[in-house]
């Protein structure tokens, strides 16, 4: 008995996500026969190939993708119009984190020389002092964005599980590889870790309910036994239907950082070094919103009345909770990155808003937002990462200093518009874009959300996240204040309390012997052309192009969110 | 295709603080030429309203003019779509007009520091555009845009560049007043779209006209007007949500609260005029007695405050809180007088309040500790003549003193109000001896007795010198002529207040009789016009 039939596969649907993952592979051979020298840029390029590579290939099946709907291997891979315009968001911005990732200004990048080294061991000192570079991160980055990818291209729930495996592995790792603050970094990845396993075991009991219930984790079957047309002995039992997929939602909704499963964000924001954190920020959260829409716009079709209701009632808990979450808490953040941190977690209350309707308007404004939102945030954390102390060493002026790690406590970003006027007008740029004022692209963007919210009925809802909005304005405006028009504290209070600052971070080896001289941190700002400073600038120019001349995105996401029923 | 008057207006200014920005840059260089750059740049602003002026034909006021339209965001239909009738060319032209003249009064200002002036031009000039183009947007969409987008200049002039410790808070309150407001609204303009059924949506859905013959149920169109009503009156600003304005006046320098009081907080009282009442004329007909009550409250509450203000600035900004009752009150009294008697008392509001904001901060100037409290000053009259009568001049203009601009404006509320609704114009009347009472105090405190020590030791405070002078000249001049020629301004705002009467849908009770003799005594060169509103 020979039943086994071959699936056929069309090769070009899956390109974006073999190109991807293939050269993750390559990137790990790379590591074993590349000399040392070569590997870092090799590596760099390898990504940035690799992930300009998945934009053509989405670019390229956009149009056929759009004619047939969906293109499909098997049952488990399904390639929608919606799962496309995710795919071209998320490789596009992984393609920016990249260039973050790739910035070694102030001489040195972001990561650990060897993560595995027990944080200020004498194994780590002389790792640093031989010069290593743990360009792994590259690969690792591969792998997640590979996973991403898929994430939102299966209508398969097994399959679903493994790109959330695949997605997720690689970043509890490249949290811990933070080369300043390392107990942080791997407290943030043990957290990260654990919580990430207990909302993966949630989902996976979760799809094991609805395969229950519905005999398969195809989403079609699952939505026809919803509908009452399957034919399981469990099928009457919509209660097991229910807690599926609130399970299932929940390990998603842990992923997109949304409340009450936003409690990781703010640790892992800030442990994480710095453009790990903008590549989860932004990438992370579209891959799983995709995957979020897909799953309950689908099994949505199927809900009778009751049951849409019961969901529709836990979408608007968890995004009044998100949204209040997020702009209360973050209104009283003293570091930058936490405060970014409970910004993107008010941001996905916003982007949930926009889903409580099933509407093909909601699944356009969650496409915009997630472009807009991606811009501000990757732009946000790049300027995040060139802000940084320097530790001046004996009388030597500038010729002495070290560049230290970034500076993220808010009262040392005041007074920075006049060191760096540009980077501090983009930053104020994507802080405005964030808080939804006009002429940028987060304006239309909350428009978007807002009107889908509205159409849907759902208008409290959209009251409150205009309440919610106008609190993040508050703390938003209160970082350009800041930045703008507060001066620069006194250099010798300031250097104290920053050399202290510095003292303790480097502590365990580093400068270890600087601490004894006379030392002085103060605030720099690493401007000039750098990988990160073009992030920036192309962040910027994309705010402000989506925020005055919006009509093209808008009409490409139009098409892509046609596959709502 | 006729020439984009409208469009070269907003961008010429956008230019112009481009051209600020960078002049003057590089080593070596003076940043002081940029103030030069900036002045030319709003001159050549006014000559272009001049020629929106000749091209915009004035029996034809009551509907928009210069009309461009183009497509912005199909998708959501909004649309590029800019018009003006003869209100919005009014409003226009005092924006264009009040830039050039803040741009002179802050000449010496920012403590000397050519480069932070600098900004501060760039910004104003930047501002400038903002307001023209709010004032012409005829599509909900874009004038929202415009609404909220422009709160971000001014926050930054008033933080940025405005005085005293507490200008920062002064700057987040108010943008947190004006950004809650706002979004409200927003809001209601999603909700206000939706209305629209799905089959008849277009590239052009948002323009305003396509908007204005909706079938609103009734809930929904009292909502969307109270969301709508709330992001005005905070704006305008008219009691219970005016408490940001004394504030931003105590801590904005005087060319701030000139562009912002008397230009920008007028387009909450244009947007109610051209929105609210246009989109909703049913919930405008159920709100109005609460309005006109808040109107009236507004009016005595602010007049008495002034009073009592011991802050020089503090003082002008009640005094305005008083004066935007008045011309909501005209407004809501859905009459053709009273409407047309708003329409033109935000114009003459904003010379009024434009020069008492601008020659107030002449004498600041002049303590050596820039002192705003009102105590600190006296006996200026004798060395400083010109100082002294311009101030008075400006402040009895607040103050409606026949001959100048605001009588004719507010006496036609006032007549417009008496034949809609009596009790109103009465209990509002008394406003008119509380507002001679703060103008003559303030004058007798500052201008007669002896000049204190600490203002000048020697007992001499200069007067104004030749660009004070053109500042100030250039205000009373406008005050007098239109108040000696009010059908200049009338012609404007007569025949949109007959629109808007119209589409409010409601009669326009007939006027007191007596209204048209005084009129035509108080205005004898009023050849038809005044008559005709009146009559």
């Amino acid at each position: 008995m020979n039943d086994f039939h071959a699936p056929l596969i069309d090769w070009a649907a899956v390109s974006p996500v073999l190109i991807v993952l293939g050269a993750g592979v390559v990137g790990v051979l790379v590591e074993a026969f590349v000399p040392a020298r070569l590997r870092r840029t090799v590596q760099v390029a390898l990504a940035l190939v690799a992930l300009a590579g998945a934009v053509v290939a989405v670019g390229l099946l956009w149009s056929s993708v759009h004619q047939s709907a969906r293109l499909s291997v098997g049952d488990s891979f399904d390639l929608t119009p919606f799962g496309l315009a995710i795919q071209g968001i998320v490789a596009a911005l992984a393609f920016l984190s990249v260039l973050v990732m790739a910035d070694r200004s102030g001489g040195q990048d972001a990561f650990a020389p060897t993560a595995a080294a027990v944080p200020g061991s004498r194994y780590e000192e002389e790792a640093r002092r031989a010069g290593l570079e743990q360009t792994e991160v590259f690969p690792l980055m591969l792998f997640s964005t590979g996973g991403m990818l898929l994430f939102t291209a299966t209508d398969d729930l097994i399959v679903l599980f493994i790109a959330l495996e695949v997605l997720s592995l690689p970043l509890y790792v490249l949290c811990a590889t933070a080369r300043r603050r390392r107990l942080l970094s791997q407290e943030a990845a043990f957290k990260y870790f654990l919580l990430g396993a207990f909302a993966s075991a949630l989902t996976i009991f979760g799809i094991a309910l609805l395969y229950g219930f519905a005999g398969s984790v195809h989403l079609p079957v699952i939505t026809d036994a919803l509908a009452g047309r399957g034919s399981t002995p469990l099928q009457g039992l919509h209660v097991l239907a229910i807690t599926g997929i609130v399970l299932v939602s929940a390990g998603l909704l842990f992923k997109v950082g949304a409340a009450p499963f936003h409690t990781w964000t703010p640790d892992v924001y800030t442990g994480a070094p710095t453009p790990i954190t903008g590549f989860m920020a932004v990438c992370t959260k579209a891959a799983a919103v995709g995957a979020l829409v897909r799953v309950l716009f689908y099994l949505g079709q199927g809900f009778d009345a009751p049951t849409r209701h019961e969901v529709q009632v836990l979408l608007w808990a968890v995004a009044i909770a998100t949204m209040a979450i997020g702009t209360i808490v973050g209104a009283v953040q003293t570091d930058i990155k936490r405060l970014l941190a409970y910004s993107s977690i008010a941001h996905a209350g916003f982007i949930i808003v926009a889903l409580v309707g099933f509407s093909e308007a909601g699944a356009k404004a969650v496409l915009f937002y997630l472009a807009a939102y991606g811009l501000a945030t990757l732009g946000a954390f790049a300027v995040v990462s060139l802000v940084r102390e320097r530790l001046t060493t004996g009388e030597g002026g500038e010729k002495d200093s070290v560049i230290l790690g970034e500076a993220t406590h808010l009262a040392q970003w005041a007074g920075i518009g006049r060191k760096a006027p540009w980077l501090t007008a983009a930053f104020a740029l994507f802080m405005l874009s964030m808080a939804g004022i006009p002429l940028t692209a987060g304006f239309l963007a909350k428009f978007g959300a807002f009107s889908a919210a509205v159409d849907a009925g759902a208008w409290p809802l959209a009251l409150l996240g205009v309440v919610a909005s106008a609190i993040s304005v508050f703390f938003y405006v209160r970082l350009i204040v800041l930045m703008v028009l507060t001066p620069a504290p006194d250099a010798g209070v300031e250097g104290a309390a920053a050399a202290e600052h510095a003292a303790a971070d480097v502590a365990p080896g580093g400068v270890a012997t600087a601490t004894q001289q006379v030392t002085r941190a103060v605030v720099t700002v690493m401007t000039g052309w750098s990988p990160a400073t073009v992030v920036v600038t192309v962040c910027a120019i994309g705010v402000v192009l989506l925020g005055v001349v919006p009509a093209s995105v808008l009409d490409l996401a139009a098409g892509a969110a046609k596959f709502v029923p | 295709m006729s020439f984009p008057w409208l469009t070269v207006l907003i961008v010429w200014p956008l230019l112009a603080a481009l051209a600020t920005a960078t002049a003057g840059r590089g080593r070596g260089r003076d940043a002081s030429s940029a103030r030069v750059v900036a002045l030319v740049g709003a001159l050549v602003e006014v000559a272009l309203v001049v020629g929106a002026f000749l091209a915009f034909d004035t029996s034809r006021a009551g509907v928009h003019q210069l009309v461009e339209t183009h497509q912005w965001i199909p998708t959501i239909g909004a649309s590029y779509a800019v018009g003006v009738d003869g209100v919005g060319l009014l409003l226009v032209a005092l924006a264009a007009g009040l830039v050039p003249l803040v741009i002179l009064a802050a000449w010496k200002e920012q403590g000397g520091d050519h480069a932070r002036l600098r900004s501060y031009l760039a910004v104003v000039l930047v501002l400038e555009a903002f307001m023209v183009a709010v004032f012409a947007a005829r599509d909900v969409f874009l004038f929202y845009v415009l609404f909220e987008a422009m709160l971000i200049p001014v926050y930054f002039l008033i933080g940025g560049f405005g005085q005293g410790a507490q200008r920062r808070y002064a700057a987040v309150k108010f943008l947190l007043y004006s950004l809650a407001g706002g979004l409200v609204m927003l809001v209601a303009v999603i909700a206000l779209y939706l209305q629209v059924p799905a089959a008849d949506r277009g590239p052009h859905t948002f323009l305003t006209d396509n908007l204005t013959h909706l079938d609103l149920s009734q809930n929904a169109g009292r909502l969307m007007f109270c969301a709508f009503f709330l992001a005005f009156a905070i704006k305008a600003p008219m009691v219970p949500v005016h408490s940001w304005l004394p504030d931003v006046a105590e801590h904005a320098t005087p060319g701030t609260s000139t562009l912002l009081i008397s230009v920008l907080d007028k387009v909450g009282t244009f947007g109610m005029l051209t929105l609210c009442l246009p989109l909703f004329p049913e919930a405008s007909r159920w709100a109005a007695p609460f309005v006109v009550a808040l109107a009236v409250v507004s009016i005595l509450y602010g007049a008495i405050l002034a009073i009592g203000q011991t802050d020089l600035l503090r003082l002008i900004g009640y005094t305005s809180v008083s004066h935007f009752g008045f011309i909501i009150l005209g407004i809501f009294t859905f009459t053709r007088t009273g409407t047309a008697g708003s329409s033109l008392m935000m114009l003459n509001h904003g010379i009024s309040t434009g020069a008492l904001f601008l020659i107030a901060g002449f004498a600041i100037s002049r303590h050596p500790e820039r002192s705003q409290r009102i105590a600190d000053y006296g006996g200026m009259r004798i060395t400083a003549p010109l100082l002294g009568g311009t101030f008075l001049v400006a402040g009895l203009s607040a103050a409606a003193l026949p001959g100048l601009a605001t009588f004719i404006s507010e006496i036609l509320v006032f007549l417009g109000t008496f034949s809609a609704v009596k009790w109103a114009a009465i209990v509002a009347v008394p406003a008119v001896v509380l507002a001679a009472v703060y103008v003559l105090l303030t004058y007798q405190r500052m201008f007669t007795g002896t000049v204190p020590a600490g203002l000048a030791p020697d007992g001499k405070v200069p007067d104004l010198d030749a660009r004070e002078r053109t500042v100030a000249g250039v205000l009373v001049a406008l005050l007098l002529v239109l108040g000696f020629l009010p059908q200049l301004g009338l012609q404007f705002v007569d025949a949109p207040a007959t629109t808007t009467v119209k589409q409010i849908g409601h009669t326009d009770p007939a006027p007191v009789i007596g209204a048209a003799a005084d009129l035509t005594t108080i205005a004898p060169a009023g050849n038809g016009t005044v008559k005709e509103v009146a009559a």
